[in-house]
């Protein structure tokens, strides 16, 4: 399904707002969206909304074999889905170029800044790491997938657990979270990315752009960056030239966010600890909105048992015995059970009658040609002597099968040729 | 329905002390008949329950329409799209073309994602009018967001919902009710993914809401031909309480006139 294409009078509404310094939900130029940051039922599920736009995260373990030119570091896989749920111009199952560039842009953010420690994801050098992989998934596209995304997978990062291990000589046992304890990751540091949208050539800058935004804008400048102020990396599109100061100012601009991002993500990983601590319920199920018209929530029912039995009873003893025409199997020799041959054959009717509505030529000639073939041999058994009949035997099975009746299961294939002929005439 | 592979006698007759027990507490509901000399014990009412149960409806911006539905723990985002612009190879001259895509938690969609994606579209397929929208393509799509047991019927209740967020027109409304048969015989309703992993054998339902009709069924395991009439039964029953939160939740939405 493709996108509905955004139309002139709305860009040129869009950019003349934007030259007048307003946005179209309310913001002001420096404005992020509402950030909601939810947890879901186990360990390393996240769940960010940045105003409309939806995000999932979810990390996960294994334990592979290490790369072999790094024999005692853990793996990290990130993988971002666009499912077509965020959008009608997604497809499944493709990798569009908004994929492979949201998916790059991650991995240069969480992987290569070595905001993870790898070293301590490794269970025995050489051959048993952990991999640790991150999926993420986009709900709801309403522009500035990347944010959410690089929010949701650091949030993920530090919500999930490891299950501890114990290496006993050569023996490495997983233990389960009753057993013992899962260990959370080592995380140096939490880089965030902050995205800014470019229009005429750079004269306006608009932080966390929305979709409608994104469609109109000429370049993207994406920071990831720490709440230390370190950026972790920088990645410029769309083809702008963006002068030195508009960088900086940017980038100053970025550690402010960062640091009130980084925040929010420290408390909402509080407040979970918190609820999981006290043994209330956590997770999705809660994060429904109580007071929503479009929610209802309805607790635990029982069912009422009171005349199942009874129905189920009358309707097994009303349903009709199932057709006994299970035929016994023939046993030729002790130990061989055998289905089909030297069976009563109930193919050949139908076959018939396929071969018969089909009229095409190119059947009917093929099985004109089969018939000579078998004329040929036929005529070959009558003159040549036995060890020739012997090989004509094994073709026998194809001869049956255009029987229109089974003449028996020992029907001899000259038989069946001379059948045919007259069945054909 | 085909139920003729499965002899019609091969009752489990269970004499576990447990069945004792519950015979002397027998109430009204657990009930006890005999058959062929055996004491077969039904399923005792305790675990016939629907976990918990909610849904919200139109969460999503930019789905014609979406739901999430929760079960318990287990929980299921889906999203619907269409009737929209079909493309030509997949485009049915007199009726809607129906997409269903299941997207795991984890990894890319596999073969048992692909059989579950079966089982919702051929429900769906049974329950809307897609004559009415012809050559055009609906895109009906769902997240797991949590698996805690009964995964499929959560995906029918989450696509029944957005459906009808979406406004789309249906001759009725189908809900999804799993089953699971202990090593005892007992039947649990709404099975979590620890009460899956112990079952002889789990049956998913989907029922319609005119006549309490079977539109599918998906079983895994070995049962009786009166088991599987039991389950039926019961997923009848609970289909009810799923009928009424619909009606509840779709007086709720619309109570307020806009």
């Amino acid at each position: 399904m493709k996108d509905t294409p955004l139309s002139n009078c709305e860009r040129d509404f869009l950019l003349k707002a934007i030259e007048e310094k307003k946005r179209l939900d309310g913001r002001q130029t420096y404005d992020y969206r509402k950030i909601k940051i939810t947890f879901g039922t186990d360990y390393g599920c996240c769940f960010v909304d940045l105003g409309k736009t939806r995000v999932m995260a979810q990390v996960s373990c294994e334990l592979v074999a290490p790369k072999e030119n790094r024999p005692n570091e853990g793996i990290m896989f990130f993988n971002i889905e666009l499912s077509p749920m965020a959008s009608p111009a997604f497809e499944q199952g493709r990798q569009s170029e908004l994929s492979v560039k949201l998916n790059r842009q991650l991995e240069r953010c969480l992987r290569n800044s070595k905001c993870i420690d790898t070293e301590s994801l490794c269970v025995v050098s050489g051959e048993k790491v952990w991999q640790i992989r991150v999926d993420v998934h986009m709900l709801n596209h309403d522009g500035n997938l990347m944010d959410a995304a690089s929010i949701a997978a650091i949030t993920a990062l530090c919500h999930f657990r490891r299950p501890d291990v114990g290496i006993q000589g050569d023996e490495v046992t997983v233990y389960s979270p009753e057993e013992r304890d899962p260990i959370p990751l080592s995380i140096y540091h939490m880089p965030i990315s902050v995205s800014f949208s470019f229009f005429q050539q750079g004269t306006y800058l608009l932080v966390d752009p929305c979709e409608r935004e994104e469609r109109v804008m000429d370049g993207l400048l994406m920071i990831a960056m720490n709440k230390h102020r370190e950026i972790c990396s920088i990645q410029s599109s769309g083809g702008i030239m963006l002068l030195k100061d508009q960088v900086m100012r940017c980038s100053k601009i970025a550690s402010v966010k960062v640091s009130e991002i980084t925040e929010l993500i420290s408390k909402a990983l509080d407040n979970d600890k918190k609820a999981r601590k006290a043994g209330g319920r956590c997770g999705f199920a809660e994060s429904i909105p109580q007071e929503r018209i479009t929610a209802l929530k309805m607790d635990e029912t029982p069912v009422e048992m009171m005349d199942v039995t009874d129905r189920a009873n009358d309707i097994v003893q009303k349903a009709e015995a199932p057709p006994q025409t299970v035929p016994s199997p023939v046993v030729p020799a002790p130990g061989v059970g055998q289905v089909g041959q030297g069976l009563q054959n109930t193919w050949g009717l139908e076959e018939q009658e396929e071969s018969d509505n089909s009229g095409e030529e190119q059947e009917e000639i093929k099985t004109q040609m089969k018939e000579k073939k078998d004329e040929n041999r036929g005529g070959d058994v009558v003159e040549i002597s036995d060890s020739e009949e012997e090989e004509v035997v094994i073709l026998h099975p194809e001869a049956p099968d255009k029987l229109p009746k089974n003449t028996g299961s020992g029907s001899h294939q000259k038989g069946a040729a001379t059948t045919k002929k007259r069945q054909k005439k | 329905m085909q139920l003729s592979t499965i002899p019609p006698r091969s009752y489990v007759i269970s004499k576990s002390p447990s069945a004792a027990k519950q015979m002397t507490s027998s109430t009204l509901d657990r009930l006890l008949f005999l058959h062929g000399g055996g004491v077969m014990e039904v399923c005792g009412s305790s675990s016939v329950t629907l976990r918990e149960f909610g849904c919200e409806q139109s969460l999503l911006s930019r789905p014609d329409g979406s739901a999430s539905f929760i079960q318990g723990d287990t929980s299921v985002l889906a999203g619907v799209y269409g009737p929209a612009e079909v493309k030509v190879s997949k485009e049915i001259y007199d009726r809607a073309t129906l997409e269903v895509l299941i997207q795991p938690k984890v990894g890319l969609p596999s073969v048992r994602e692909r059989s579950q994606e079966q089982c919702v579209r051929e429900t769906c397929e049974a329950s809307l009018l897609l004559s009415l929208h012809p050559r055009s393509s609906l895109t009906l799509i769902l997240q797991v967001l949590h698996d805690d047991g009964s995964l499929l019927s959560c995906f029918l209740n989450a696509a029944c919902m957005a459906l009808m967020d979406a406004g789309l027109p249906m001759s009725c409304l189908f809900c999804g009710v799993t089953c699971a048969i202990d090593t005892d015989g007992q039947i649990i309703t709404d099975p979590t993914a620890a009460q899956e992993k112990e079952s002889r054998a789990l049956m998913t339902f989907a029922i319609d809401s005119t006549e309490r009709r079977v539109l599918m069924s998906s079983t895994k395991g070995s049962f009786s031909v009166h088991e599987l009439q039991q389950c039926i039964a019961v997923s009848q029953k609970a289909s009810e309480k799923i009928f009424q939160f619909y009606r509840d939740s779709v007086r709720r939405r619309y109570s307020k006139t806009l």
